[in-house]
């Protein structure tokens, strides 16, 4: 029977620190304060970690050259960039230093080419290159024969996002930090040492230090505990995912030369060998706003054709958007100056991704200097257990695995090629919506969107968990996904 | 890993898979059938409606029963069935060809094989495919997951229905979801006339009186956790008509918006897919670019019929018993898409045999004429009252009709 994480816990009296937001900053957090004595709780508002901005976005380990180092965010970005080689062996999610490019496809774009170029060796970035128009078609084959010129940043990278969000959040718990999702945190109150924080639905927990990592939602939180009063603006940015049998797939990250606003559309190989295009920046309706509109989805195909021409809309398996919790320009990691024992981790947009490891450290710090005591803990195990894929095994260590597992040998999903092992690890590690199973396992992921294999996973879940029918949902909330039975 | 040797594999345990292996085995052959599923019978299984096996057996039947008469056969043949068996890599190996397959009680097989006979089926198109702006919230389905869930797993995916496409397993859900007492608003159809069969138009909507919207797209999808509602903006003349926009109120949409072949398997083994039915290219033995690998069924292209694709998997499965006994065709004219036509299989034919000819139309079309021109010259022609992209053509070319053909004659398909 399936070992319910959710409900097993016991809860502390008083913890020493809640972290508001298991995204990916909250889940960074979360794993570093696992190396400490202390007792840590991580809040989730929705069913499962990583379901806001953590989910959609470019999943790219920048190249450290976008933003002058005397932002708090290019800091941030190189010393995060740098820690993701030792991430991946720990935390066994799926990962590749495949390298970025910035395209110029017209001369009067080199200038900005050459200042990004100066600016990353101003950063220190190593390897950072100005290319030739032919080093460029060399080093990525499939861009637009009338490129110009422009920039290779060779430790640049690639990762699944949620999936990264997954083991870290897997690996604090190991480490005996407590997960509560469904618990949206409505109001909170100072008594004495401690925040009173409570949910939602009337549930209430205390603790001596707050982590502020909501994203979008960070303003109401910090509203909620009487700190600082500032808005975040929901920026929507729109993607298509392109099949793996396209014949547009990159080697490399292919980045345009850079606007004012954002980073611009772009093409990227997915570290799991899809590709996806995008993504766009306009101002969202809300921050329940993920609506992909006909408009910006052409924009996005159009941008992305002048990167790689070969980009076919018959190559379409999806689209979606995802919102940047935008707030200045720069993050907004600090020590309320109005409440005590809070830090805010706010305004996190790209290069949140790269930069959530050193977030991590850097909320460390700003803790400790509010009086945190951090004291080591001799066993911690930064390892979590990894779960080999179908996908990646040999016909021989497919073999060795069906002989341990059967369960190995059912392909759930042949799109992506999931075997049923790997749905109930999902389910296992605490991934009981459709969609939860799919960011982990990536089974509806592929060409047919889960025509193929939604009953069968329902069927495991309902077999794993105990769960009816009509509790089973996407993602959560009210979007189940069975309304009736014959 | 276990290793296993067979004449012929057939990849598919389907209507085609089964009909093919029942030729290659009456031949004396050597056959294994590889299966994903639990059982034979493919989506047939989830078919539990009638009108299947007209021209075959020349009653009706419901697809489970149509299933039943070829597994009957195939059990009664004796021919070896490894069901739950994932097929995940076709190579080369040392001149021969070996099938890297995995199952949860085999574990990892290799089978080698002389021959082998695709007839993996296809899958559905989804919204992706056709770029549905909008949400992504729960209630979104293909129609054939909607049967599946509906027909085998027992469950109402959702009580108010929108159906977008009218092909025929949204037509045949439309009827089911009535049925199983749910309202279904609308069927949306982007083109100006029905993707699905006439038949199915009239029994599975005017029945029930379901309004189809033809020369209508679905501009939104609107509901965060479930579906609330859709757009749907009429089309004039190829314009949306924006301000002519309407809203229908729904908690499932269900789509039928084509088929597509399931190639993957074969385009990782090199063989060459046509674009114009996303599946192998074929020679006049159903051959595909990799000698001695068969396609058939709708993995080839996607039929109509159950009655035509066991038709045609007959004569794949005759073949690949012929080139495992040698046989070569001696010579082969190449076959083009003359006017108003998309697509005609295969693309070789043989001058000195029999040859079946499947082929679409592109255009809508009253009293229309079939031809057939060998260099030009019409050797063939067929009166056809009403023609359109949705109902399959077929003819077969006699040898005396190719009579004429030289060493590179080219047969061309046109419909006038």
């Amino acid at each position: 029977m399936i070992s319910d994480w959710k409900r097993s816990q016991e809860m502390k009296e008083i913890y020493d620190v809640a972290i508001i937001g298991a995204g990916v900053c909250g889940a960074n957090v979360a794993r570093k304060l696992s190396q400490y004595e202390l007792d840590v709780v991580l809040l989730e508002k929705e069913i499962d970690v990583s379901l806001g901005t953590s989910k959609a976005n470019s999943g790219i380990v920048h190249g450290g050259f976008h933003d002058h180092i005397s932002t708090l965010k290019a800091r941030l970005e190189l010393q995060g960039a740098l820690m993701f080689d030792r991430l991946h062996e720990e935390l066994d999610f799926p990962f590749e230093r495949c390298g970025i490019l910035v395209a110029a496809l017209h001369e009067d774009e080199m200038k900005a080419i050459e200042q990004l170029y100066l600016q990353g060796v101003e950063n220190g970035v190593i390897g950072i290159e100005m290319c030739s128009r032919e080093r460029m078609l060399e080093l990525e084959p499939k861009l637009n024969p009338d490129v110009v010129g422009g920039l290779y940043a060779p430790s640049g990278g690639i990762l699944e996002p949620y999936r990264f969000v997954f083991s870290l959040v897997e690996s604090a718990r190991n480490n005996g930090v407590q997960v509560k999702t469904e618990f949206e945190v409505e109001a909170a109150e100072r008594r004495g040492d401690c925040w009173h924080i409570r949910a939602k639905g009337g549930q209430e927990i205390r603790a001596r230090y707050v982590v502020n990592s909501a994203g979008l939602h960070a303003d109401s939180v910090s509203a909620a505990f009487g700190a600082e009063r500032f808005t975040i603006m929901p920026r929507k940015g729109e993607y298509y995912l392109l099949d793996r049998t396209t014949k547009a797939k990159p080697s490399r990250v292919i980045f345009p030369v850079p606007t004012e606003v954002s980073k611009g559309i772009l093409v990227i190989p997915t570290v799991e060998g899809t590709v996806l295009i995008g993504p766009t920046a306009s101002p969202a309706q809300s921050k329940e706003d993920f609506a992909t509109t006909r408009e910006q989805l052409e924009h996005v195909l159009h941008a992305a054709r002048m990167m790689v021409p070969a980009i076919s809309e018959n190559d379409v398996i999806t689209s979606f958007a995802g919102l940047r919790a935008a707030y200045g320009s720069d993050f907004y990691i600090a020590l309320s100056e109005k409440v005590p024992a809070l830090v805010h981790v706010a305004g996190i947009q790209s290069p949140g991704l790269t930069a959530s490891p050193a977030i991590g450290e850097y909320v460390k710090d700003l803790l400790k200097k509010a009086g945190l005591r951090l004291v080591e803990k001799p066993d911690w195990d930064p390892c979590v257990r990894k779960v080999p894929r179908a996908r990646d095994a040999d016909p021989f260590a497919l073999d060795a695995l069906v002989a341990q597992d059967p369960a190995y040998g059912d392909i759930v999903c042949r799109c992506e090629r999931v075997s049923e092992a790997e749905i109930v690890a999902a389910i296992r590690a605490g991934h009981t919506t459709l969609d939860g199973i799919k960011y982990y396992t990536r089974a509806q992921m592929g060409r047919c969107q889960g025509g193929f294999c939604t009953y069968k996973i329902i069927r495991i879940l309902m077999r794993e968990t105990g769960m009816r029918f009509d509790q089973i949902t996407k993602r959560g909330g009210d979007s189940f996904v069975l309304k009736g039975s014959l | 890993m276990k290793q296993l040797t067979f004449d012929a594999v057939v990849i598919g345990g389907g209507a085609a898979g089964m009909a093919a292996a029942l030729e290659l085995d009456a031949r004396g052959h050597s056959v294994l059938i590889l299966e994903r599923e639990d059982a034979l019978g493919g989506i047939l299984m989830q078919c539990i409606h009638n009108g299947f096996g007209l021209i075959e057996f020349n009653e009706e039947l419901t697809g489970p029963e149509f299933a039943q008469r070829f597994e009957e056969k195939v059990v009664a043949r004796n021919i070896q069935v490894s069901l739950r068996t994932t097929v995940l890599d076709i190579r080369e190996e040392e001149g021969a060809k070996a099938i890297y397959c995995v199952s949860p009680e085999q574990g990892m097989m290799r089978v080698q094989a002389r021959t082998i006979v695709l007839a993996m089926g296809c899958r559905e198109r989804n919204r992706g495919n056709i770029r549905i702006p909008g949400t992504r919230p729960a209630g979104i389905y293909t129609a054939g997951l909607a049967q599946r869930l509906v027909n085998i797993e027992g469950y109402i995916p959702g009580k108010d229905v929108v159906i977008i496409g009218s092909g025929d397993i949204g037509l045949i859900m439309a009827r089911r979801m009535s049925w199983s007492g749910c309202k279904v608003h609308a069927v949306i159809e982007i083109l100006p006339y029905p993707s699905g069969l006439t038949r199915n138009i009239v029994q599975c909507l005017n029945d029930f009186g379901i309004p189809l919207y033809l020369s209508h797209l679905v501009t939104d999808i609107y509901g965060n956790d479930r579906v609330e509602g859709i757009e749907v903006t009429p089309i004039e003349s190829g314009a949306l008509m924006h301000e002519k926009a309407f809203k229908i109120a729904c908690d499932t949409v269900l789509l039928s918006v084509g088929l597509v072949p399931e190639n993957e398997l074969s385009r990782n083994a090199g063989i060459e897919i046509q674009p114009t039915t996303n599946g192998p290219w074929v020679d006049s033995m159903l051959m595909t670019t990799m000698p001695g690998v068969f396609a058939c069924g709708n993995v080839l292209h996607v039929h109509d019929l159950v009655d035509y694709v066991v038709e045609e998997a007959r004569r794949a499965g005759a073949n690949a018993a012929a080139w495992l006994s040698g046989y070569r065709p001696a010579r082969e004219l190449r076959v083009k898409t003359g006017q108003n036509i998309r697509y005609v299989l295969p693309m070789r034919i043989n001058p000195e045999r029999e040859n079946r000819l499947y082929m679409r139309s592109l255009v809508v079309k009253n009293d229309a004429r079939l031809e057939v021109r060998l260099d030009g010259a019409v050797v063939k022609s067929r009166r056809l009252a009403h023609v359109q992209p949705s109902e399959m053509l077929s003819l077969t070319l006699a040898p005396e009709e190719l009579s004429a053909a030289g060493r590179d004659s080219t047969i061309e398909i046109a419909l006038v």
